[in-house]
């Protein structure tokens, strides 16, 4: 067949090459200059004698030097910009322009690695050659992931090499629609988009609709604050998510499909463009797919900043160039989509998870993770840990794997690892809650992190130290969800001013006994009025913190204090003088000169002139200064 | 060419524009936010006499186009300046620090409030719910250019790079 040609054709010409470096350009290396790197890389080899290709001639049989490739975001941004060499097996990390030298002379030369540029184990300081030495990446299981960060994106043969466009081929020649929706429900894959909808039986609703019109929609608006998998996997493996929509089409009888992509992302939305190009050109995508007659296209529609429009009924209302309103359900969209026509909505990692499903089959996927969450998933571990970046683990996982083996522990204020820092773990963003102590060793799945009243939603993970606020946490997300609410339904666009108001007064000193029942009772209230899961799920930062942490809401109500020290209006501090030796310490670390005494005696603070930054609190060793 | 001539041609030069993205949509009403999208990526807002053009040819009226223009918080309805500094404030980011960006650079810009670009038109500070480079919270994005692990300090140093490129 031709596919298998073009691909076998490729890994023989790529076997040419005796090096191939791989420079990671997704967008936090390039923010750290990985393109710099790129070019200078290039110049050096150049002025060595070095032909580093950066592109594969297909023909081409010679034996090569080597050829440098950029890939999508391989995880670990914070060691960005990232380099890989193959064979060697090496992995550089943080390596800037000026480093270019040093590898060509020593690595591509000599075949050495240059040690300063490794990554140091995180316990035995010992350098790690590669992935298969760093924790990070050895205690993941990395199958969405895998070829991100290996493939050149924006290269279709190499996706093809690996097998690409193969379960495609398979679903279209060898397979009856009902036979890929069985598939798919055996395998029992469920919407990695939040709300974890088992993804075969929504196929099968859409595939029994009469009609020859159906669309195909893929959810990359990511609009959770702090996720970022879903854009790493359409920067990093485009290819896969149109060959996860064209099984998608191909289950349900669709001839149409959009990727939605926000506009916060504009690299991927340029290798989606590039990616759906590219395989109409081969004529993967088109009238007439796998020569069976069968047609199917792609546009990639870019949004326009609205968090609502993730939600699935606002997203096509967005696509018909509406507001992008949620309207209530039933019909559902595999019913009543887009334009009026049975439409299925997957989020961007289901569709990329697909193609391996086929490839695999259902079995051998369903044999990681638990029995009633299959598979991996990805999250975006960030906030107070030490490795943050892109991860992605089987189901059922612990937390306290996530964050104290894979992540690395928890981060204090200066950085460091501490100890006993670990305060709690923010999940699902403005739709979740939050994970403490207790669960640190509770399986993560669905069902289970349901139960608790959190949700895996997209997957984004915060860790939070124990220098933070709940109530401020609390806040954060209150405002996000009020920004951010459509407004067309009274209780999430009243119903979350007021909670925010509520918590201001909690933050602000201006609480009262009153507070906090009249906060819970607006929540809960919220929860099942509103019309979208933006709105029924906005209170539930608000209900969790409560729930596991109602001693620090206490202590901002009763007590005026924040525990945490965060919340600024609850501050006076305050020299107690009988414990204050005097030792000028806090005065001198004190930014706006507001302590006065002198050495040996107690000191006092000026509260006129204090802007309550907590810092002689920190500073003071003897305990002595209070109230904040 | 008196000044009201050169007014009138200024505008008939904008419009020509819009005219060309109606046609590259082939006047499709459904490619509603992608027109808006072409229009501000010609003039970095939604000049309110180009909304009720692209209403009448589209066929609609001039109030759902408004309508849309003001829901989603991409569309500017009024200028913004020739720099655009979004700072995060997406979880990672705030837990990170981001507010001392915002504070920093409100205060080396004269911004608050209301107020979002500067009299001369130079900069606009917004700020944005997430970049998706959490890793390297907190971020900020001048124009197309994402900017990691930034603090106050280097945000402040950024904003003189750009004022010194400027000959500000
Ligand atoms: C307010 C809101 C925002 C959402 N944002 C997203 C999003 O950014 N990406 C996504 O895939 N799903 C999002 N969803 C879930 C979608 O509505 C939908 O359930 C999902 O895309 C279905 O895909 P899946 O079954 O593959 O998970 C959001 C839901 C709500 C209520
Ligand atoms: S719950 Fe909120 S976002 Fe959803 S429809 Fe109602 S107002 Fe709009
Ligand atoms: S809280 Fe900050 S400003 Fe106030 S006295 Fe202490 S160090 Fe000075
Ligand atoms: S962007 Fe390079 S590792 Fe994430
Ligand atoms: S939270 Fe700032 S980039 Fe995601």
């Amino acid at each position: 067949m031709e596919l298998q040609a073009m691909g076998e054709a490729y890994g023989k010409s790529s076997k040419h090459f005796r090096r191939r470096v791989v420079i990671c350009a997704g967008t936090g290396c390039m923010a750290n200059g990985a393109m710099k790197v790129f070019e200078a890389l290039r110049k050096e080899a150049g002025d060595h004698g070095i032909s580093l290709d950066i592109e594969l001639d297909f023909e081409e049989t010679r034996d090569r030097d080597g050829l440098l490739t950029k890939s999508g975001c391989q995880g670990f941004c914070q060691m960005g910009p990232l380099l890989s060499i193959e064979p060697d097996g090496i992995l550089y990390c943080k390596v800037r322009p000026t480093d270019v030298a040093e590898i060509v002379s020593q690595t591509l030369l000599d075949g050495k690695a240059v040690e300063r540029l490794l990554y140091p184990h995180p316990t035995t300081g010992k350098p790690c050659r590669g992935r298969h030495e760093i924790p990070f990446y050895a205690l993941q299981q990395r199958t969405v992931l895998k070829s991100c960060g290996s493939l050149d994106p924006e290269d279709i043969r190499e996706y093809l090499s690996q097998g690409g466009y193969r379960s495609a081929a398979k679903a279209y020649l060898e397979m009856q629609p009902d036979a890929v929706c069985g598939e798919i429900l055996a395998s029992g894959l469920r919407g990695r988009g939040g709300g974890g909808f088992p993804t075969g039986r929504k196929w099968e609703m859409a595939r029994v609709q009469p009609g020859p019109k159906k669309y195909i929609v893929c959810n990359g608006d990511e609009g959770d604050p702090g996720a970022f998998m879903d854009r790493s996997v359409m920067e990093g493996n485009p290819h896969a998510v149109i060959e996860g929509m064209m099984i998608a089409a191909r289950a349900i009888g669709a001839d149409e499909g959009y990727v939605y992509v926000r506009a916060e992302y504009p690299l991927a939305v340029a290798r989606v463009r590039r990616a759906a190009a590219d395989a109409e050109k081969l004529g993967l995508l088109g009238d007439d797919l796998f020569g069976t007659g069968m047609g199917f296209r792609v546009h990639v529609m870019e949004g326009a900043g609205a968090f609502v429009c993730g939600e699935e009924t606002a997203l096509l209302a967005s696509i018909e160039g509406q507001r992008g309103m949620p309207m209530p359900k039933p019909p559902f969209p595999a019913q009543c989509g887009l334009f009026g026509k049975p439409t299925i909505i997957n989020n961007v990692e289901t569709l990329a998870s697909v193609p391996l499903i086929l490839a695999q089959g259902a079995a051998a996927f369903k044999e990681t993770g638990t029995p009633a969450s299959p598979g991996t998933k990805t999250f975006a571990l960030t906030g107070h840990v030490a490795n943050t970046g892109l991860i992605e683990v089987p189901f059922g996982t612990s937390l306290r794997h996530i964050v104290y083996e894979v992540g690395g522990g928890v981060t204090g204020k200066d950085g460091r690892i501490s100890e006993a820092g670990f305060k709690a773990v923010q999940i699902g963003g403005p739709s979740g809650g939050c994970l403490t102590r207790e669960h640190l060793d509770l399986p993560m799945d669905f069902d289970n992190l349901t139960s608790i009243g959190a949700m895996v939603g997209s997957g984004g993970l915060v860790v939070m130290n124990q220098e933070t606020c709940m109530v401020q946490v609390a806040k954060f997300f209150m405002q996000f969800t009020q920004n951010e609410s459509c407004g067309k339904c009274v209780p999430c666009r009243e119903g979350t001013r007021q909670m925010l108001a509520l918590l201001d007064d909690i933050t602000e000193g201006r609480a009262t006994e009153e507070t906090l029942p009249l906060l819970e009772m607006l929540a809960r209230n919220v929860k099942v009025g509103a019309l979208c899961g933006l709105g029924k799920t906005a209170p539930n930062p608000v209900l969790s913190t409560l729930k596991h942490f109602r001693d620090e809401y206490e202590a901002h109500v009763h007590r005026k204090v924040c525990p945490s020290r965060v919340c600024k209006a609850l501050m006076t501090p305050a020299i107690e003088a009988s414990l204050c030796k005097g030792c000028t310490l806090c005065a001198r670390k004190c930014p706006v000169g507001a302590i006065i005494g002198e050495r040996k005696t107690a000191h006092q603070i000026d509260p006129g002139k204090c802007i309550r930054c907590g810092a002689c609190v920190d500073a003071c060793k003897f305990n002595a200064i209070t109230g904040a | 060419m008196d000044a009201t001539a050169k007014v009138a041609q200024e505008a008939g030069r904008r419009f020509e524009k819009v005219i060309q993205i109606l046609d590259g949509h082939n006047r499709d009403r459904t490619r509603l936010v992608p027109i808006l999208q072409a229009v501000q990526e010609e003039y970095r807002y939604l000049p309110e006499e180009v909304m009720t053009l692209v209403a009448t040819s589209l066929g609609i009226s001039p109030a759902k186009v408004y309508g849309v223009a003001t829901f989603y918080s991409h569309f500017a309805l009024q200028p913004k300046g020739k720099y655009v500094i979004r700072v995060c404030d997406g979880t990672a980011c705030h837990v990170k620090g981001s507010q001392d960006l915002v504070d920093a650079l409100q205060g080396k810009l004269g911004l608050g409030g209301s107020r979002k670009t500067t009299a001369d038109m130079m900069f606009t500070l917004e700020t944005v719910s997430c970049l998706g480079a959490c890793g390297l919270a907190p971020a900020m994005v001048v124009n197309e250019d994402v900017h990691g692990q930034v603090g106050p300090d280097q945000a402040c140093e950024i904003l003189e790079g750009i004022r010194q490129q400027e000959g500000m």
